[in-house]
């Protein structure tokens, strides 16, 4: 164990260009879910806190379920889904990166709709009667709690890219684990486990947590930053 | 709108009675101010008259109508200020009555010029000292224009010179032309601005009389107990 | 603030734009797909022989490595342009059903067995295939099986079928359902017997107590052949250049590269395509 430690350690600090690459992708593939998960997720999530519709409680419950979406069966819908013999089948987007960020947007989305819901209805909970009493519909009142809340939500935003970018099942089927082309470190790591590689898999999973602990810092910092100015 | 006529006004949520049989008539002038001991139902009286809340009986007759036909304005007692610029916060009420953005922009400049806010228009609202926050929230009713301006302790907690500021803002927007409705727990606020006195205490109105005659001559016992300071329980206690 | 909402909105609406963009394949370079089994790419063969194939050719060449009943499945529904697999009776369907243009031998490798150290039910004596399975089912050790539909797992249980058991009822039989490398792994963890590809074992690097203990019965010969799918069922497909990939891979050039492929010092791919 402690030998395989060491190994992974030399294999971090040795960065080579094929892994930069590979991190470039999952870096490229997780943010772009994300950005558009979060365009979808967070007015989503924003509207059911604030609209009131028959099925509102049933969605909910729903939503909050599919946090935990199993990311292999998203996999194999969106396979299912961009595969030549499948409905999207002529646009070839199978075993792409494109293929990768949709099946990705579709594991945040609800995710992080589901958070950006709780968020936003605390808030309008507290905001509701004055709101209200101004005039204000319910349809402006969505985009100021996104407003206002932005910086809680950014929370919702970090789950969903801390789910885009540990998960390995989805992306695994729809992008095929193509050798430059559509492999990102969780993929990398499940190849190199099965080539019986754990020095290299512990290496590169070393590099993928720090790499989200990365993001995660940077995200902190501006929250830090723009609270001390925002308040 | 005015004149304002409550009658048997009860408000009874789930099997506790707040307000019973509450009669109250209102002129279009003036600062009226609601006086009683906490747990009287000052804030709920402003709740029903703004429509937050439905009576559980009674009715409010806005001179013959169900619904005041000028608009009514409310402070609360903690204002929804949102994580956005000063600017913003007062904006954004201008926006949800609609009209044109370059009128919209300069009612907003005119009312934070008179609260004092001019020079931190694009500052957050979240970093304003409790006395800027009140007069913040006081800037946005204004700036809708209220006939009646509803506050609910506008002074709570604030220091005296920010409860002097907020004084003189009430003031100049009654000069402007609203009627305003207002709870506090400071006698000498309640002298120093109001033209009239509600008394509540046991869910009901006990004395609706001018400033003056309320502090020299009060009429109920319960509110001779309340201006000697006796505790709010003992007025319950001898019911 | 509503601008600097609105500015970081198109901010964010560009990066998307671009990403996307970027994501699209590019037209100018031509690619193909190939769907090919897991032993392939995990011994580092392609990684010897497609940059050779990708400077003769200027075809960019992107291999997608699974079972071989999942690279069959993907060429079935069109998913790849050419397949490298190795299950006979599955390639003679895919072929016979029209999804297949042609099928070609290309090389072959072969099976091995692996187990403890100490080999405790004595397969190094046990003579072939068909013995190494029934000195297994009498000693009642554990055996690690793919059970993944894999070529692997559907070579093991045509000899599990020869040698007349039925390895569901051995009380040691364990399927795992995934590649070679995950069954090479648990049969390391817990040091039992499988049935692995040579190539696989060559460069498979967590082996623990496990030894190779036996090989070389010519039951266990493992032939890859190549597909390419056929246009008429898909017609999207890059039909020529599969065409080109199946051609090169049984010529001269492409014998060689298999035959000069090194796994842990040994040659593990035999070309074996008729000149």
């Amino acid at each position: 164990m402690t030998e395989t430690l060491f190994e992974a350690l030399r294999l971090v600090v040795v960065v080579d260009y094929q892994l930069l690459a590979i991190v470039a992708l999952s870096l490229r593939v997780s943010l772009s879910a994300l950005a558009i998960g979060v365009l979808i997720g967070v007015p989503v999530g924003a509207a059911i806190a604030v609209q009131r519709f028959p099925g509102r409680g049933a969605l909910i419950v729903v939503l909050n379920a599919m946090m935990g979406l199993p990311s292999v069966v998203v996999g194999v819908i969106v396979y299912l889904l961009l595969s030549r013999s499948g409905p999207f089948g002529e646009f070839g987007l199978l075993f792409s990166p494109a293929a990768m960020i949709f099946a990705q947007t579709l594991l945040v989305v609800p995710l992080i709709a589901a958070v950006s819901r709780q968020i936003v209805e605390d808030a309008w909970n507290d905001y509701a009667p004055e709101l209200t009493l101004i005039g204000v519909r319910r349809w402006d009142a969505v985009v100021l709690l996104i407003a206002d809340c932005r910086f809680s939500l950014s929370l919702a935003a970090l789950a969903g890219l801390g789910r885009a970018m540990s998960e390995v099942g989805a992306v695994m089927i729809v992008g095929g684990n193509i050798d430059g082309f559509t492999r990102v470190m969780t993929t990398a790591i499940a190849l190199e486990t099965s080539k019986g590689n754990l020095a290299l898999s512990i290496a590169l999973g070393m590099v993928l947590i720090c790499l989200i602990l990365m993001l995660n810092a940077l995200a902190y910092g501006l929250r830090c930053w723009a609270l001390r100015r925002v308040g | 709108m005015f004149p304002l006529r409550v009658q048997g006004l009860a408000f009874r949520p789930e099997r506790q009675t707040v307000l019973q049989d509450l009669d109250l008539d209102l002129s279009g002038d003036g600062i009226s101010v609601i006086l009683g001991p906490n747990g009287s139902g000052k804030t709920v009286l402003l709740r029903l008259l703004s429509g937050l809340l439905a009576p559980s009986a009674g009715r409010i007759d806005w001179n013959g109508r169900d619904q005041p036909n000028g608009r009514l304005a409310m402070v609360f007692q903690h204002p929804a200020l949102l994580r956005l610029s000063v600017f913003r916060n007062v904006e954004f009420a201008l926006a949800a009555q609609g009209g044109e953005r370059a009128a919209r922009h300069a009612r907003t400049r005119e009312v934070l010029e008179r609260v004092g806010l001019a020079h931190r228009l694009d500052e957050s609202a979240r970093l304003l000292s409790g006395g800027e926050r009140q007069r913040l929230a006081l800037a946005r009713a204004w700036a809708l224009r209220p006939r009646m301006l509803l506050l609910d302790e506008p002074t709570a907690s604030l220091d005296p010179s920010a409860t002097e500021a907020v004084e003189r803002i009430i003031r100049e927007i009654r000069t402007d032309g609203a009627k305003i409705l207002m709870t506090t727990h400071n006698l000498g606020q309640a002298q120093r601005l109001a033209d009239d006195i509600v008394f509540l205490a046991d869910g009901c109105v006990q004395e609706h009389v001018p400033v003056r005659r309320f502090f020299s001559q009060p009429q109920s016992p319960a509110a001779r107990a309340f201006l000697q300071g006796e505790l709010p329980w003992r007025i319950a206690f001898d019911r | 603030m509503a601008n600097r909402i609105r500015s970081l909105m198109a901010g964010v609406g560009l990066g998307l734009g671009l990403t996307l963009a970027a994501s699209l394949p590019l037209a100018a370079e031509e690619t193909l797909v190939v769907a090919s089994t897991t032993s392939t790419e995990q011994s580092g063969l392609f990684s010897w022989i497609i940059p050779r194939f990708e400077q003769a050719s200027g075809i960019k060449v992107r291999i997608v490595a699974v079972g071989t009943g999942q690279a069959i499945d993907i060429g079935r529904r069109g998913d790849a342009d050419v397949l490298l697999v190795h299950d006979r009776e599955a390639e003679e369907k895919f072929v016979a059903e029209g999804f297949g243009t042609q099928r070609k031998d290309v090389m072959y490798n072969d099976f091995i067995f692996v187990g403890p150290k100490d080999d405790p039910a004595r397969l190094a004596a046990a003579g072939g295939a068909q013995g190494a399975f029934k000195a297994i089912a009498a000693s009642g050790q554990g055996f690690i099986s793919r059970g993944d539909k894999s070529g692997t797992h559907a070579a093991e249980l045509r000899l599990w079928k020869a040698a007349g058991i039925d390895p569901k009822a051995l009380p040691g039989y364990k399927e795992t359902g995934s590649g070679m490398g995950p069954t090479l792994n648990m049969a390391a963890a817990i040091n039992a017997y499988t049935l692995a590809d040579r190539a696989t074992w060559g460069a498979f690097k967590n082996r623990r107590e496990l030894v190779m203990v036996l090989d070389g019965d010519p039951a266990l010969f493992n032939p890859y052949s190549v597909i390419p799918v056929n246009p008429a069922r898909h017609p999207h497909v890059k039909a020529r250049a599969a065409q080109q990939f199946s051609d090169w891979l049984t010529s001269d050039t492409g014998r060689e590269a298999i035959a000069s492929f090194r796994a842990d010092g040994q040659q593990v791919f035999f070309p074996n395509s008729k000149k």
